[in-house]
């Protein structure tokens, strides 16, 4: 359990009373300024009173992953020497629209408080968050020194907010906008850079839909040095790629813009030649509409690439073995399911050093096939490294699981997502349990799994019986019974996040967890089988756990339908909109 | 056969993008109902504590169509929308328009896929567009014997003679077509999916 997260007030059993003296705090400040580790920072802050001072004097970073489990206050309180701040709010199944607007959320609480608290703060790390336009404005005019702003899944801003980033932060190293939901008004907001801005180390709008002043951004990348991380948009074509690089050789990660574009071949040749001057480049990402014809241009530096990121490119199999064959170094590989099995073979077979796959299907709700067990099975068999798959298609098989958990026995995330809800195995036509059993058994690191298929409870007892090392569970569309969460919540002991939707699991299964909960980060349940009675008896039972519903007007009176539950310091939230009701 | 003309001043029909057209063929729209989440298919409420869902039946249970699920599966907004945005025919509720060319034609034309309900209705339909005939299919010869052989463009990217695959398969995949001339064709009709 990571105090910071819960904000939990530390007693500490105090030193020794017969030691006459103990370490000057100076000498415990310099030492644990070089501790970095949030979880080794814990660890320490928990030894005794003077060690927890310490810490608490000299961190420098805090992560909090629940912004409603701990107040702004509390944590300004605690760590008066905070830079940097990494905050989380939304429940994860708001990416899929299952929390309605205006949750919550909202970061403006926070900085009000960070303004006075943190005046040198230098970094803000959102994810989830509500970010207004104002509270962009905000930061960019309260905090002198700001150098970094991460915006990663937020919604409620739009470009103007970014234009005050541009515009007033002197120092600014790190802009980096993600799949946010934002108002795109236009991409004027790059050109209030000023002139005499050099320091610029990570640029990434490569989500935000519409175009930027493409001379500013030469302008912008020509002069700051330093810039090593560079993800264009989709706007951006081959030919001003290839100004940008000529600029930026230095670079480490970049983010490619459209590659549909007719170039002579004689600007192909010059891309490549370009593309060839940059020896420091390791990560790359983009390539929209890329086809056989112009991706080539990577070629020379596919050889050091540890991380590709295809996944908005939807090319075959013949074009991923073209690029894989030259990437053996490759680690962290992102595809769309248009390579097809084949082209998984291809990983297979060139990606020795592999330990990350992610496909993610071209149309969700396309019935063709994508990718099948084949592609799977084929991955594990070449990359023995593999620990982490994200893995969405429309059919798999018991067989198969099983064989790719004996193959990879090391897997820490196991992420399945067999399409249509309770798909059975497509040839024996039955249950997956005994797919995720043999995960669970055989990967005994497994800290992260979300489940997929016509699942019954048996797949949720092996879960309890062997996943000791489980941290996250994404569940959807499964289980029989109470029993099916019950065997999880009694048998997990490390769980810190559970994510529940469309399950028949009720208030017994619910009030199973009483004794986890507050050990767990949160837990969130939609549409099972949970009554505004039992949740108000958990609510009873455990204090210090905000047990929230989320009302839904069609919904009946009795019966709450989505259930957030998460441990806190702070108390009922005092910004709850009206249907939000804390228990 | 209607051919409906419609006005660019008629301000109260604007479900559809082209405004001015000669309408194909009995092009009235009627969407089924899309239920947009699955709260429609809750389990009652007279049901308490533990239910037991059988594998094979279970009426409150019965799996919604992908398309009317909530959040599933679980893509990103960012990715669905980009895929969205990809897909070059159009696949509002208010049709699905491709694109129509036919060799030696000065223009395209445009064609709503979702009016026709099976290949004789569209070759019926294209025939009638580009006063044309294109015949009949079979399975070994495609369309020998006709001057006009019926072409489209599939996901892949790769040109396709139409007829081959299953109705539905064939509209989900369609992107384009193309009217060729037989003398061009030869050979396509033993394309192999």
């Amino acid at each position: 359990m990571d105090p910071a997260a819960a904000g939990v007030e530390f007693i500490g059993t105090g030193a020794d009373p017969t030691r006459s003296s103990t370490l000057p705090e100076e000498f415990l400040k310099r030492t644990f300024s070089l501790i970095s580790s949030e979880k080794d920072r814990s660890s320490v802050s928990l030894v005794c009173k003077d060690w927890y001072n310490a810490e608490r004097l000299s961190r420098r970073h805090v992560t909090i992953r629940n912004c409603y489990s701990v107040s702004p206050e509390m944590v300004a309180a605690r760590f008066p020497a905070i830079r940097s701040v990494t905050l989380k709010g939304k429940p994860r199944f708001s990416d899929f629209n299952l929390v309605p607007d205006g949750w919550g959320a909202d970061v403006q609480s926070w900085l009000n408080v960070f303004a006075t608290a943190y005046p040198f703060l230098e970094e803000l790390r959102l994810k989830r968050m509500a970010v207004t336009d104002e509270s962009l404005e905000f930061i960019a005019l309260n905090f002198d020194g700001f150098k970094a702003l991460s915006l990663l899944s937020c919604d409620g801003f739009s470009t103007l907010g970014l234009e005050a980033i541009a515009t007033h932060c002197k120092n600014l190293t790190e802009l980096d906008i993600q799949e946010n939901g934002i108002d795109d008004l236009g991409g004027d907001w790059l050109s209030y850079f000023p002139e005499n801005l050099t320091s610029l180390e990570v640029l990434n709008f490569s989500t935000l839909t519409s175009e930027v002043s493409f001379d500013d951004l030469e302008s912008l990348v020509s002069r700051c040095k330093s810039l090593r991380v560079l993800k264009v948009n989709q706007k951006i074509n081959l030919h001003q790629l290839q100004k940008l690089l000529v600029l930026a050789p230095q670079l480490t990660e970049l983010g490619t813009g459209t590659f549909m574009e007719e170039l002579v071949s004689g600007s192909v040749n010059d891309l490549e030649n370009t593309f060839s001057k940059c020896g420091n480049m390791h990560t790359l990402s983009g390539f929209w509409d890329a086809t056989l014809l112009h991706l080539p241009v990577i070629y020379p530096v596919c050889g050091n690439l540890t991380f590709l990121n295809l996944s908005y490119a939807n090319i075959g199999d013949v074009e991923l073995e073209q690029i894989l064959s030259r990437s053996k170094q490759l680690i962290r590989l992102w595809v769309v399911d248009t390579v097809g099995d084949k082209g998984l073979e291809a990983v297979g077979s060139h990606c020795q050093l592999l330990e990350e796959l992610r496909v993610f299907p071209v149309d969700p709700f396309d019935q063709q096939i994508g990718v099948t067990e084949s592609g799977l099975l084929a991955v594990s068999i070449g990359c023995p490294k593999l620990h982490y798959i994200l893995y969405f298609c429309q059919r798999m098989t018991n067989a198969a699981v099983i064989t790719v958990a004996q193959n990879c026995p090391d897997f820490t995330h196991f992420r399945l997502c067999i399409m249509s809800p309770h798909e059975p195995d497509y040839l024996t036509n039955e249950p997956m349990d005994e797919a995720f059993g043999a995960i669970v058994k055989t990967c005994t690191n497994l800290r992260r799994l979300s489940v997929s298929g016509l699942l019954t409870d048996l797949a949720f007892e092996y879960v309890g019986k062997y996943a000791k090392n489980l941290e996250t569970l994404s569940v959807a569309f499964a289980g029989t019974s109470d029993m099916g969460m019950e065997y999880v919540m009694r048998g997990c002991p490390k769980l810190k996040r559970v994510e529940i939707r469309d399950c028949p699991f009720g208030d017994s299964a619910l009030l199973s967890g009483l004794t986890q909960y507050e050990s767990m980060r949160s837990l969130w349940m939609s549409d099972c089988n949970l009554t505004m009675n039992g949740c108000k008896k958990l609510a009873e039972e455990m204090g210090r756990l905000n047990v929230e519903v989320i009302k839904d007007k069609d919904d009946d009176v009795s019966l709450a339908s989505k259930v957030y539950v998460y441990r806190t310091v702070a108390g009922p939230r005092k910004d709850a909109p009206h249907f939000v009701v804390t228990l | 056969m209607d051919h409906q003309k419609r006005s660019t001043l008629d301000l109260f029909n604007t479900d559809l993008a082209t405004e001015l057209r000669l309408g194909l063929p009995g092009s009235t729209n009627d969407q089924p109902e899309i239920k947009s989440n699955l709260s429609g298919n809750k389990r009652t409420s007279s049901e308490s504590g533990s239910s037991i869902c059988t594998d094979e039946n279970d009426s409150t249970f019965s799996p919604p169509m992908k398309e009317q699920v909530v959040g599933w599966p679980p893509v990103r907004s960012y990715r669905k929308n980009i895929l969205q945005e990809k897909k070059p025919t159009c696949e509002t509720g208010s049709g699905m328009y491709v694109k129509v060319s036919m060799d030696g034609a000065p223009y395209l034309r445009k064609m709503d896929l979702k009016i026709y309900k099976s290949y004789e209705e569209l070759i019926e339909g294209l025939q009638e567009m580009f006063k044309c005939i294109i015949g009949l299919y079979s399975e070994k010869e495609g369309y020998n014997g006709s001057q006009h052989v019926p072409t489209y463009e599939d996901k892949d990217g790769d040109w396709m003679l139409v007829g081959d695959v299953p109705w539905n398969m064939f509209i989900s995949s369609c992107k384009r077509l193309r009217i060729m001339k037989s003398c061009e064709a030869t050979g396509l009709g033993t394309y192999c999916v």
